[in-house]
């Protein structure tokens, strides 16, 4: 499994074509006490870049923009009654959504972990 | 202190009534009358005037302290302009809206049109209507204005464009009149990109919607190549009037390529905020948009009687009720009327002397991003009290305990740990001079003590409040 991240700080995990996404722990700690997520709509098709959600916190309400194409098909609905749970594991148990991914290229549009550590030092 | 209600003692009165000596007459109908009796607190006079003046004891406001709240312009509202507003009380809303009625009201009318005439000579507008009742009301109005332009037009127009250090009313303003939303970044200079500006418009733009000067106090020096853009795709210029306090007299927005702007009576003309006001935000726009506005429209005709007009087929319609928040209209009628045109500039001036006065005194306590000549209000951020663990919303809790209103905090969004000051004109150098010692005193604690930032405040009724359990757990009913 890998994982990919994007400029606005959201991430993919990928595997057998499927990319669990959420946003990174660098945004969940910036965005301070996550007190909203709103999912996409289970079954909708996004495209990259394109806003999936959104995500409210004590200082300020963000969009979450999918880093890849394809159709929703699982949601966190978790995140409805416990948003904190961004906070406590925004890589983990924090996903917001499951994407079939429709084009496995447009990885190339991401970055890879460690370029993603590199990106973060320059803001 | 206990809730009235918790102060409730069964059959305890505030005025007792003699026996009633007039025949009873028929009871109500049953189905109108209450299956149980309405749950209201049971008090005597004394407790609830104790109640209720206590209470008010425990409100801040600008006729208790200084208020410097960025962005909201919390300026001293002169007592006067109540007495001024009163005068007003006896005329019934309804009267001109009678058969003959305009004739009888031809002085409340007229002052409806001159405050409208003198708002389009500030603001560089061809036609103002009073009817919106804030400033959002304004925005949502504006961009109907803009819809309703574009309809009668046949353009095909899809997006709305505006910086991300714009008011969050102004994008939610477009996307419920059905705009898509193009957010621009900010260059490093603090203003909205020109060149991301420039690939975001095409044809399918409506409006391009600005605060200028923005929400970071900064003028945008571009402004004029801003709007000869979006007009070369027939994109109209909406103009935020949240810091109009800033150019009153300087800058006429009209002059600059702005087709609509609202402008806030609440914050620039020197009418209360919120629970005191209510707010009132009128909109301006030039010819082409005029045929567009809500009536009635109030029009004079040749002979200078006022009139309202309501045959207006390309109308958006009402926006209000009556004609909008009269009482607010004639504190800001007055209030120019009072100022004046050198009045008004001279607020504007030391409106911006106030701001950079601050500015130059903190900077060497607080970061400064954008620093350069602020205009009505400076941005901080607390990135150097970050470094000890103290975030804005500490050194905002710990001027509460020293009396201060805080500045507005974590907007705009685009300054990490934001602190937005704006002091208004209406303070003087004592209490500026004050109020930058308490900031630096904050600094200096967060260095030193900053558990003290984070225990703030402890001189309050209630100390710090957990906002993400707010957030998190609403719970807004009243009773139970």
């Amino acid at each position: 499994m890998s994982t990919y991240f994007t400029k606005e700080h959201e991430w993919v995990k990928v595997k057998e074509g499927i990319g669990a996404v959420g946003i990174s722990e660098h945004a969940a700690h910036e965005l301070g006490d996550v007190t909203f997520v709103e999912l996409p709509k289970l079954g909708a098709t996004v495209k990259q870049f394109d806003v999936l959600g959104s995500i409210e916190s004590v200082k300020a309400a963000s969009d979450i923009y999918a880093p890849v194409s394809g159709k929703v098909v699982k949601v966190n609905e978790a995140l409805n009654d416990a948003p904190e749970i961004v906070n406590e594991s925004a890589e983990d148990a924090g996903w917001m959504a499951w994407i079939e991914i429709t084009d496995e290229s447009e990885l190339k549009n991401l970055m890879t972990k460690e370029q993603y550590d590199e990106f973060l030092k320059t803001l | 202190m206990r809730l009235i209600y918790e102060q409730s003692i069964p059959g305890r009165r505030g005025v007792k009534l003699p026996a009633s000596d007039v025949p009873a007459s028929a009871p109500l109908p049953e189905n109108l009358l209450r299956k149980e009796p309405a749950a209201l607190a049971e008090v005597s006079e004394l407790d609830l005037v104790r109640h209720f003046t206590n209470l008010s004891r425990r409100n801040f406001s600008v006729d208790t302290n200084f208020y410097p709240l960025g962005s909201c312009t919390m300026k001293y509202n002169a007592k006067v302009l109540e007495n001024a507003a009163s005068l007003f009380a006896p005329f019934h809303p309804m009267t001109a809206l009678l058969p003959d009625g305009e004739g009888f009201c031809q002085g409340t009318l007229g002052m409806l049109y001159d405050l409208g005439q003198m708002l389009a000579d500030i603001t560089g507008m061809d036609e103002v209507t009073t009817q919106p009742l804030a400033g959002a009301h304004g925005e949502m109005t504006g961009i109907l204005l803009i819809s309703a332009y574009h309809r009668a037009k046949g353009n095909k127009k899809k997006y709305v464009v505006v910086p991300d250090s714009s008011h969050g009313t102004n994008p939610a303003s477009a996307a419920i009149a059905g705009y898509e939303i193009i957010t621009v970044p900010s260059a490093p200079y603090g203003d909205m990109d020109l060149e991301l500006f420039k690939k975001a418009m095409t044809d399918e733009v409506a409006a391009v919607m600005m605060t200028c000067p923005n929400t970071v106090g900064l003028f945008n020096p571009h402004i004029k190549e801003i709007a000869d853009i979006a007009h070369s795709h027939d994109a109209l210029m909406y103009y935020d009037g949240a810091n109009l306090n800033a150019i009153m007299g300087k800058v006429k927005p009209g002059d600059v390529g702005f087709d609509v702007i609202h402008v806030n009576l609440h914050k620039t003309f020197g009418t209360p905020h919120g629970g005191g006001g209510p707010g009132s935000g009128p909109v301006g726009v030039k010819k082409a948009l005029i045929p567009f506005l809500p009536q009635p429209r109030i029009v004079m005709d040749d002979g200078g009687q006022f009139r309202l007009e309501t045959a207006n087929p390309g109308s958006i319609g009402r926006t209000a009720g009556f004609f909008g928040n009269f009482g607010v209209m004639v504190k800001a009628y007055a209030y120019i009327i009072m100022l004046g045109r050198e009045g008004l500039i001279q607020a504007s001036e030391q409106a911006v002397l106030n701001a950079n006065y601050i500015k130059e005194r903190l900077k060497p306590y607080y970061e400064l991003p954008y620093d350069t000549t602020c205009m009505h209000e400076c941005v901080f951020s607390a990135s150097r009290q970050l470094a000890h663990g103290v975030h804005a919303i500490d050194i905002a809790k710990y001027l509460i305990d020293r009396g201060y209103h805080p500045p507005t905090v974590y907007f705009p969004l685009i300054v990490k740990e934001a602190i937005m000051i704006e002091p208004t004109e209406t303070e003087s150098k004592a209490t500026l001079d004050a109020f930058v010692e308490v900031m630096i005193e904050a600094a200096k604690a967060a260095e030193s003590d900053p558990q003290a930032l984070h225990d703030a405040p402890l001189t309050m009724p209630i100390g710090r409040l957990d906002e993400t359990k707010a957030a998190r757990e609403q719970n807004v009913c009243c009773l139970g």
